[in-house]
Formats: structure tokens, sequence, C-alpha cells
């Protein structure tokens, strides 16, 4: 009986919870599509001109241009260097592993906020600060650490057996590598790459703190719009707001094919 | 002490069935084995008696009062798990005492008991070590004494054996065994496994998708199997599909073409009724006689050393194989006679979709 | 030698753009713009009370609101541990928020929970005469970093707890345990360093919170937090070395959070036995 009510408790707060969640994310788009709306259950009457207004105020199209040059080239630059690196994390022990693994895990752990200022400032310094080149670079500190972390797992249960196989039967180096490795790990690569893209579209500590003029993302350039509330219709906020949920729920959808939601936060390892 | 465990049980996981009215008396001091392949439900009847799930329909009486309404806790019975569960963050000695302290008794009590279970299983000495730091067949006589140490009104035990390799599994049946009899437990055992089966169990209850199939002593399973689905768990390789051409009280004779065989059979079969003979490859001879019902000609074909005994592949004249043990060496492509004693084959009703 | 050619690229990219900004950083603090080496900054930092409190500011915001979310996320997590209905779309309905990110849940919040919000519209009709103010305050950074990391931590906890063999669970029934013996003999045990993890990296992003603070609270007053102050250093009086300052007194506080964490959860733990899923070979 006790225990009928706890369960019950505890499934109405998830209830509570979730109608919260639609709350948050219905009110940004009925509003995005208000033509006015004031204190009443939904606006009197719907349109969708506050897209094209958004998209013609906020330069949109640019910005977009630059979340998705952003967003694309830290996905390839983590996969790049991440893989190596997890791969030879994987498959062999040396001395020194440990700190090494903290050195990677530091970037995840460290809130951006923290490390955020020096990095700008060292960025600035050397004039990268405030270009997309800077936005580029400082997105990678936090994600080629996030894309070691996922693939790691998937490299480990590649069986090491398999690379004897394919170097017995002729295979060079190389060849295991091309035939062997990449493709087993597939699903790994494309996991970590969707994770790595979906967070850094959404990231925005280290991308407000290094971009200038022309080198914003959407999230930042949300930021400003709605940090600035008041000077534009809020409605035209909001139809900019729903872009941007658009934009991470079309790689949100794909990453949730290759993934279980509990695996987009950190992986709690219970063998420590 | 219990006198007997009763129960009844139907499981449904939405439309399938798992459980199929599962009926069965267990008197105090039985060892009872539920025995079957994997998915059977056989699992799913230990957790139902445990209380570990819900069942669909049924009762539990233990000596004639209900149980199933209570709680896992309340139902004073002791579980062995095919994995151990053992509790990682508790020594052996906590381990053993967990379900002592539950019940409150007092803290002398407790080290007197879990030295003494400590001492039934072997492991004195042990009682300060971390489950992660023994070795499986240490972990799971772990999980027997934390079992045992409740004193439960019944043991049940999920395929304890499972996870251990060959020769420990042996050495662990023996232990089971004489730990039951030694401490007059009540034991429901479950287990895929037939030779824990008929080692270990004074009654065998045989269970194939939720459904008992057959029940009885070992022996009784043992020598006369009713269907072609026990008969191939009890280690009966052979099996021929045949027509019942005569039949005289509880022997027949059966044919397929030139291959005549007599034999037993456990349920009553009449002339023309499909039939399936079966036969262990270890009751299979050599012999001299001519060619006639149970005599049988052929080649031999592949043969595999045993030890004491080699394995002989024969291809019989006119198709089927015979798989066979004999105590001389033979050699392939030699030509064999062999008798399949009437006493020793089963005749079987042909099942649809047999075995 | 071959090790070093894989693993250097990944290396060499984090010393020069994360420890190396990082050791720049401490030594800017130490630089301040008078010029010399001194520790002026931080004496500066700390007898301004308008930046002082903001340790204070941020320590009210951060702490309650990381028990309250571990505590309901752990209670949530356990009682779905066996699996629920709809545990798939609950589960996916919950990564939205980490997803989105902060300044959409931000905007969400002030919209929804806002005066002219859908909730405050629900509790008008239910007889309320003023509406509650939610946004732009405490309360408003409160429900903002809610939203945002109970499921983080829920999500991250599950994934924990169904980890734990539910034998074990089973078997401790059996022996006499009840639903709150099995938590508090079992369970517990077993989940408190995940527990312990989730609450330091759930309190250390509290403590950097920024946009929530800014968009949702009040940073001119309420919710001036210690990265808000930080950040007008850089941004506004474009004064890098206190700015670097105050990072580093973000990162000490971030730190001396974690230690207690770490105290927490060994004297919690009691037997201070590391052995996790040691049963399982």
């Amino acid at each position: 009986m006790r225990g009928r009510l706890w369960r019950l408790a505890v499934f109405l707060f998830v209830v509570g919870f979730v109608l919260n969640l639609a709350g948050v994310v219905g009110h940004v788009l009925v509003s995005s599509l208000a033509r006015r709306w004031f204190a009443t259950p939904l606006p009197g009457a719907l349109t969708t001109e506050w897209y094209a207004y958004a998209w013609r105020e906020f330069q949109l199209d640019q910005v977009l241009g630059v979340t998705l040059t952003v967003a694309g080239t830290v996905t390839a630059a983590a996969l790049v260097l991440g893989f190596p690196a997890a791969y030879l994390l994987a498959r062999h022990d040396f001395r020194g592993k440990g700190p090494l693994l903290l050195l990677f895990f530091l970037p995840l752990l460290v809130p951006q906020m923290t490390y955020g200022i020096p990095l700008a400032t060292t960025l600035y310094r050397y004039r990268i600060g405030g270009t997309v080149a800077g936005v580029i670079a400082a997105n990678l500190v936090p994600m080629l650490p996030l894309a070691i972390f996922v693939l790691l797992p998937f490299v480990e249960q590649i069986s090491v057996s398999l690379e004897w196989a394919a170097r017995v039967h002729g295979a060079t180096r190389l060849g295991v590598v091309r035939r062997v490795i990449v493709p087993l790990a597939l699903p790994g690569l494309l996991t970590a790459g969707l994770l790595v893209l979906v967070n850094t579209v959404a990231n925005f500590e280290l991308t407000f703190l290094l971009s200038g003029a022309g080198s914003q993302t959407l999230v930042v350039a949300l930021y400003y719009a709605v940090f600035a509330a008041g000077m534009r219709p809020i409605y035209s906020v909001d139809a900019m707001a729903v872009i941007y949920m658009a934009v991470v729920l079309a790689v949100l959808v794909l990453a949730l094919r290759l993934v279980r939601p509990t695996q987009m936060v950190f992986r709690l390892d219970r063998r420590d | 002490m219990i006198t007997s465990l009763a129960f009844r049980l139907t499981k449904r996981f939405g439309a399938k069935v798992v459980l199929d009215d599962l009926a069965l008396e267990v008197r105090g001091r039985e060892f009872v084995t539920v025995l079957g392949p994997s998915g059977c439900g056989k699992s799913t009847a230990l957790n139902l008696l445990a209380g570990l799930t819900q069942p669909t329909r049924g009762e539990i009486r233990l000596d004639g009062v209900r149980i199933d309404g209570l709680p896992p806790e309340r139902r004073g019975f002791g579980m062995v798990f095919q994995n151990y569960a053992l509790f990682p963050h508790l020594t052996v000695g906590a381990n053993v005492a967990f379900g002592l302290v539950l019940r409150g008794r007092g803290k002398a009590e407790i080290a007197e008991r879990v030295r003494r279970m400590l001492e039934l299983v072997r492991l004195t000495g042990f009682a300060d070590r971390y489950p992660g730091q023994l070795s499986g067949g240490q972990q799971q006589r772990v999980a027997i004494a934390r079992a045992l140490a409740v004193e439960p009104r019944v043991l049940l035990l999920d395929e304890p054996l499972s996870n251990l390799d060959a020769k420990l599994r042996l050495e662990m049946r023996g232990e089971i065994k004489r730990l039951h009899a030694d401490l007059g437990l009540t034991s429901i055992y479950v287990t895929h496994d037939q030779a824990e089966a008929l080692s270990l169990s004074d009654r065998i209850v045989i269970l194939r998708d939720g459904r008992v199939i057959q029940a009885g002593t070992p022996a009784e399973i043992h020598d006369r199997p009713q269907t072609v689905f026990v008969a191939d768990f009890m280690g009966y390789r052979n099996f021929f599909p045949l027509t019942v051409a005569s039949e005289e009280g509880d022997t027949v004779l059966a044919r397929a073409g030139a291959l005549a065989l007599r034999g037993r059979t456990v349920v009553p079969l009449r002339p023309g009724d499909a039939a399936v003979a079966a036969v262990r490859p270890e009751d299979v001879e050599t012999t001299t006689e001519p060619p006639g019902p149970n005599v049988v000609r052929g080649t031999v074909r592949l043969t595999e050393y045993l030890g004491r005994e080699h394995g002989v592949e024969v291809a019989l004249e006119g198709g089927p194989t015979l798989t066979v043990r004999l105590a001389h060496p033979v050699t392939v492509g030699s030509a064999l006679a062999l008798r399949l004693p009437p006493e020793r084959v089963v005749i079987l009703p042909a099942e649809d979709g047999a075995r | 030698m071959r090790v070093v050619s894989l693993l250097a690229p990944s290396v060499a990219y984090l010393l020069v753009m994360f420890v190396f900004p990082f050791a720049y950083g401490v030594l800017l603090s130490l630089r301040p713009k008078g010029g010399g080496v001194s520790l002026a900054n931080y004496v500066a930092f700390f007898l301004d009370p308008w930046q002082a409190r903001t340790i204070w500011v941020t320590a009210s915001i951060a702490v309650p609101n990381t028990l309250l979310t571990v505590l309901l996320a752990l209670i949530v997590a356990y009682a779905m541990r066996g699996g629920i209905w709809l545990e798939r779309t609950i589960t996916t309905m919950l990564v939205l928020p980490i997803a989105l990110g902060t300044v959409l849940v931000a905007e969400g919040i002030n919209g929804f929970y806002g005066p002219k919000g859908w909730l405050n519209q629900a509790l008008l009709s239910l007889g309320l005469a003023e509406p509650t103010r939610l946004t732009h305050n405490y309360t408003g950074v409160m429900l903002a970093l809610f939203v945002q990391h109970f499921p983080f931590c829920f999500l991250m906890l599950l994934g924990y707890i169904s980890g734990i063999d539910p034998a074990l669970e089973a078997s401790a029934r059996v022996l006499g345990a009840g639903p709150w013996a099995v938590f508090r003999r079992v369970m517990w045990p077993l989940i408190a360093p995940g527990v312990a993890i989730a609450g330091a990296l759930v309190f250390v992003m509290n403590f950097g919170v920024f946009p929530s603070a800014v968009l949702v609270g009040q940073p001119a007053g309420a919710t001036r937090t210690i990265a808000i102050a930080a950040y007008q250093e850089a941004f506004e009086h474009y004064d890098m070395s206190m700015a670097s300052a105050i990072a580093v007194v973000m990162g000490v506080c971030q730190l001396a959070g974690l230690a207690v964490i770490l105290f927490l959860r060994r004297r919690m733990a009691g037997t201070g036995v590391a052995t996790m899923g040691a049963g399982k070979r």
C-alpha cells in the first residue's frame, strides 16, 4: 500500500515534469506563431510572418551558415583527432595513462565559464578571438574529449583477435585499419559524431565568449535576442528559438536512433 | 520443518503463457527438480514461489496455509541464484549474516551461526574477504551458506551450477546433495542439465513451454520417457521414425522399409500408428546374429576415442545413421552388425514437429 | 613510438588550448592592471562587497539546487529501476532540455512561467488573485537550473542503477529485507558512488551558472553570480587580469564543493570499500 502511494507520487512528479517541459517548449512554439498574444490561453490569430521577420532581422542565413560551419568542422576534427587517441587508449596500457585520461576528462568536468575566460583572454591576445576559427578552436576543447570517451567503449569491444586474424590473412597495418577497425567502429563514429554535433550546436558558453560580430552561432544569436528582449517583438525572438530547436531536434532525432537516452549524459562506469 | 508445499500456478505475460497451470506438491525433506530447456518457464516458477513475481492465477500453500499473498521477505524461503547474487559491498561474513541481521538476532548468535555456516560449506577463515576476491565455486558456496543461515522452510535453487566449470560443477553437486540430506532440507531445484537432475532429485518435473510434460522419479523418467522430447533430454541419441506393425502387451514391432525394431512402449500404441523408436548409444551392442528384427548392418563412418570407450557413427543400410558406444576400437569403413536389445529400445508416439 | 604518433595530436591540442590558457590565466590574475606581480586582484575581489557577495549568491543557488536535483533524480531513477510504462518515451522527453541547452530553456521558462504564461493563467483561473512572480528572480534561476539538470542527473543515475544486477535485490528480498531495508542495506551502498559523481557534476555546473542567471534571473541583483562578475570584468571593463582572478576563485569554489562531496561519500560509505560490481566476475 505504501509502496503504491510512493510509486504514484513518483509517477505524478514525472508527469508534472514532462508537462512542464511541454509547457516550456510549447510556449515558445505557440508564441512564434502568434500575431499577438496577451494573457489568454491561446493567441487570437496565428501567423507565420515572424519567421520571415526573424530570418531577415536576425540575419539567420548568415548565422545558420556559421553554425553549420562550426558544428561540421568541430565534429570532423573531433573524430579525426579523437579516433586514433581512442583506439590507442582502448588497446594499450602505458605509464601515464591515468594522468592522460584526467587531462581528457577535465575539459568535460570543469565548467566552460571557468576555463572559457582564460581561454578567451589567450585567444583574443593572439587575435583568434572573435573569429569563426576561434569559435571552432574553443569548441574543440570539450568536444575532442567527448568524442574520445564516446568512442572508447566502441573500440574496446572490437576484439584484438580480429586484427590478428586480418594480419595473419595478409592485411597490412593500414589495411587492418581500413578494412577491419573503421568498419567495425562505424556505429561508434556515427554516435560520437552525432553527439558532438548536437552538443556543438547547443554549446553556449565557449561560443559566447569567443564569438564576435559575424561569428555568432544560432544559440548565441538567440541569447542576444532574448537578452535584448523589447528591442524586437518577442514573437520574432520565439520564431528564432523555434528555428534553433528545429536544427537541434533534427540532429537529436538522428542521434537517438543510435543511442539510448541514458547515454546522452556522462557514462558512469561502475567498474572503478 | 515443513510437511508440504503445494502450489498451482499460471503466469502470463500479455498473450504469452509462460507457465500453464503448473501444479505440484512437495513433501518435507523432498528434493524436487524442475527440468527443462531455457525459456520453458522453470525460472519463472521459482520466482513465483519466492514471491519475486506475481502469478496471473493460482495459489501457494505451505503446510496448508496460503502464502501467495506474502511479500518475498515474509515467506521464510532461501534462494540460491545462478550468478550467486552476493552483495559486493559486504564481506563474506556479512553476506551470510544478512538474513539473520534482518531477523533481529543477537550479535553473538549471528557470529556463531555465520561461523557454523561457513564451516558447513568449507569456507572457514573466509569471513573477512569480499565476494570479488573469491573464485566462482567459493562464491556459490557463500551464496548457499547465506541461504541456509536463515534456516529456510524451503530452499529454492535457480541453476546454481551453470556458471561453474565442469569439474567444479561435479564437486558442488555432491556438496548440495550432502547439505540437503544432512540438514533435512526441502529443496526445489531448477536446471536444464539432466545429469544434475538425475543425480540430485527425489522427483523430477519436466517442463516445456510452460507445461509439465512428465513427472516422476529419476529412474522412471530415465527409463520410461513418455515423449520424444523427454527421451531426447534423457540421452536417447538415436531416433527412427517407424510405423507400428504389431503389438503384444507393452512391446510392439515397428517398421520402416528394411528396418524392423521391437521395443517397449510406455504409452500404448496400436498397429498403424506413427511412432519413433529411441535408443541410447551405450545400449547398442555388436552381434554375430543373422539379420532380423533389431539386428542391423552398416558401415563405420566415424570413430571417436572417448577414453573408456569408442564413439562410433554407423551408416546403416538403407540410409539412417546410428550412433553407438563400443568397448573395442573399429576402423572407419569396416562393416558392422549391431543389435538393438528390445528391452532397451523405447517406442514412442510420433509427435508433430517432433523434438 | 607509434603510440605517441596516435595520441600526440589530441594531447598537444589540449595542452595548447586547455592547459596553457589555464596556466596563462592564473599567471595573468597575479599581474593586476596597475602593474607588478601581486595578489591585488584577489584582495580587491574579496574586499569589494559587491564582488565578494557573488560567492554567497552563487552558493545559495548552487547548493540547494544540487541537493534538490540529486534527491529527486535519485528517487525517480530508483523507482524506475525495474523499467516502467512508456520508459523510452519519458527518457527521450527528458533528453530535450539537455539537448536544447540553457538559452532556449531560459526563453521558454520566461514565457511559460512568466506573469502572462500558461502557469499563471491556470493559477489565476483557480482563484489566485495575483500572478505569482516566478521569473526574473531567484526562483526563475532555480527553475531553469532544475529543468536543465534534473534530466541530466536522472539519466545518469538511471544508467547507473540499471547496471546493478537485479538478482541482488531479489536475493535480499528473499532473505527477509523489506523494500526499505533493500534500499538501505544493499542498493544505497552500491548507488552512493554514482550519486556522489552525479552530485559533483551538477554542483560544478550549477556553480558556473551564467546564461540562466542572466536571462531568467536578476543579473544586476539577486542572481548576480560569480560567472557574471567574471564576464563583466572581461567584456565590459576589459580587465582580463581581474576576470582571470575571478575565474580562478570560481574554480577554487568548485573544487571545494567537489572535496566536500567526496568527503561525504567517504563518510557515508562507512566501510570505505571500493569493490563495485566485483560480484560479477
